[in-house]
């Protein structure tokens, strides 16, 4: 009888796991279309001349792909221009991030001093204030400073970023034994040599992680960037495709919409497929503590 | 004695290494800050081409913020897309991250399914909504799509309904979001002991009462901390109903939120106003903060 009921128990535990099985990959088939499914109408719709566009909507790619971006590439938006600022705002904030983070993720790691004990929760408490709600001073200030149009007031200011700090911090009591530096004072290495020789190539896997996030959040920014340039040459991508909000869009040539949209989102993705692997971990990993 | 000379003389360096990140945050964070606050007491903007002001008015601002009453439009705005925001975003994250961290369950091919789900946070917010505004335009390929297929005989005007457009400003940041939720609570998961799933299962406990009575208490604090970041960002929300609505908030101001209404004195360069609503804003984040501050703390105790 009890052999029965555990018999019994056991099959209907196992055809409970066969349907939430199948359940479970179809939840997954349909959230995942829906992640997708916007950019293959994206990429569908780039592909395809304005006339076709208002003909109605298809699955199939049209041939127009080129033509549609040589227009966009002769038209009024200075996309190169606006690419290569991205680039430079992007690749300057996500190494000057990384690098001063670290370093003051080591202050706190590596050295016993008398205030440590104040800076890391004050680091900690200002962790969640949002760069918008000190806006106006800061716009003040760059015009102070006559730094509107430069990207200076965009790259300089990740220096102080409490987010990435915490990662590395935590990455740090993880993997960076403190006998190590200990080794290598007593070989005689002067502490920023230290830094710099041995702690840097240890935390090459965080750094790693941290560089792509800040380098996407960058390149995604729009808030800051649309405050401080104001001068067309200087505009990055996401002011750009404001523009083009702004813009009678009517008057468009869809096709050359779309293919600026897609010029904006598809490197990302292509970067992300070769790196999702580390990032996935990444935010796992940055996650366990908050 | 003599070592601890030493010490004392290696640990000068942790006052120098800090030395960029004060220097940067005083100067871009804390400075910004003052003077923000320090604004929020002036009556200064342009009015035509006059400037009036700066001076002096107290509490003027914060009283005029709250008698115009545009700000509790606003917040409730913000409120309402975040909900509708976070609700099914919460729950679909719990049901994956449970699924995912299930080892009895076998699932095949989880890297891909997370890969894709994390895809559309890396998406430049801005593009992704004027993608989202081409497609779902009154002659954009959603309206002829849905016409083809029958399902409607006239283009469904999604920008120009209070409830369309809240959705989809709230199902993009869904989207944007709910991959991020999925692996943080999936780690969340995965930290709890596995005994305890183990004696469970012993104990004949099907997975919907392990979910319910082992899986789901042990992730309050995780829950806390995700739900109030959310919330944190939620508030936040610009992005993505800027470039929807051209910053304009339609249908009837019904997407404005509160950093639209920021961005807006910002760009008039009514100082005074801008600096009220930028304190009112830090209030709030502070106190949601501190609370985060506290789960978290409490959190690293234990373990």
């Amino acid at each position: 009888m009890d052999m029965a009921k555990n018999e019994g128990q056991e099959l209907n535990k196992g055809m409970g796991l066969h349907a939430r099985r199948i359940l479970a990959y179809l939840v997954l088939i349909t959230v995942s279309f829906l992640c997708l499914f916007w950019f293959y109408v994206l990429f569908i719709n780039a592909t395809r001349s304005n006339s076709d566009l208002q003909s109605g909507f298809t699955f199939i790619p049209g041939g127009n792909l080129a033509e549609n971006w040589k227009n966009l590439v002769n038209g009024t938006l200075p996309i190169w221009n606006g690419l290569l600022n991205s680039l430079i705002v992007s690749t300057c904030s996500a190494a000057l991030c990384v690098y001063f983070s670290t370093m003051t993720a080591y202050a706190i790691h590596a050295y016993e001093f008398k205030l440590k004990k104040y800076i890391y929760p004050f680091i900690l408490m200002i962790m969640m204030i949002p760069t918008q709600v000190t806006a106006l001073g800061f716009v003040q200030l760059v015009s102070k400073m006559k730094l509107e149009d430069s990207f200076i007031p965009l790259i300089v200011p990740t220096v102080a970023a409490p987010v990435t700090f915490f990662y590395m911090k935590q990455y740090m009591e993880s993997s960076l034994p403190l006998s190590l530096i200990e080794a290598a004072r007593i070989d005689g290495s002067g502490e920023f040599r230290t830094f710099n020789a041995i702690v840097l190539p240890l935390m090459k896997p965080a750094i790693a992680v941290q560089a792509i996030f800040t380098f996407v959040s960058s390149w995604n920014n729009y808030f800051t960037p649309a405050l401080i340039l104001h001068d067309d040459k200087k505009k990055t991508l996401p002011i750009l495709i404001a523009q083009l909000r702004a813009a009678d869009w009517l008057k468009f040539d869809m096709g050359q919409v779309y293919v600026m949209i897609a010029f904006s989102i598809f490197p990302v993705i292509i970067v992300y497929l070769f790196l999702s692997k580390h990032i996935v971990q990444g935010v796992a990993l940055g996650s366990v503590k908050g | 004695m003599k070592g601890n000379k030493k010490a004392v003389r290696y640990n000068k360096w942790g006052y120098i290494f800090l030395i960029p990140f004060i220097m940067v945050y005083v100067v871009f964070q804390f400075i910004p800050m003052v003077t923000t606050i320090y604004n929020s007491f002036f009556e200064n903007y342009m009015s035509g081409l006059t400037q009036i002001g700066p001076r002096f008015v107290g509490l003027e601002n914060y009283k005029n913020l709250f008698a115009q009453g545009d700000i509790g439009l606003y917040m409730k705005n913000t409120l309402v897309m975040w909900i509708i925001c976070f609700i099914p975003q919460i729950l679909l994250s719990l049901l994956l991250g449970a699924w995912f961290s299930d080892v009895r369950l076998k699932l095949k091919g989880t890297r891909f399914f997370k890969t894709v789900i994390y895809l559309p946070n890396l998406i430049m917010a801005s593009a992704f909504s004027m993608l989202f505004f081409t497609l779902f335009s009154d002659g954009g390929p959603i309206n002829s799509l849905l016409m083809q297929i029958g399902f409607i005989s006239e283009p469904y005007k999604f920008l120009s309904n209070v409830g369309s457009a809240r959705g989809l400003i709230a199902l993009m940041n869904c989207l944007m979001w709910f991959g991020n939720t999925t692996i943080l609570l999936m780690a969340g998961m995965m930290g709890i002991d596995t005994a305890l799933f183990e004696a469970a299962e012993v104990d004949g406990a099907t997975s919907t009462q392990v979910f319910f009575k082992i899986t789901l208490p042990l992730l309050r604090p995780i829950l806390v901390y995700v739900m109030i970041t959310s919330l944190i960002g939620g508030l936040q929300l610009f992005d993505v109903p800027q470039i929807l609505t051209n910053g304009t908030g339609d249908p009837m101001r019904s997407t404005m939120t509160l950093i639209m209404f920021l961005n807006k004195h910002l760009y008039s360069k009514n100082y005074g106003m801008a600096g009220a609503l930028s304190v009112v804003l830090f209030v709030i984040t502070a106190v949601l903060s501190l609370i985060v501050f506290k789960v978290t703390g409490n959190d690293k105790r234990k373990g």
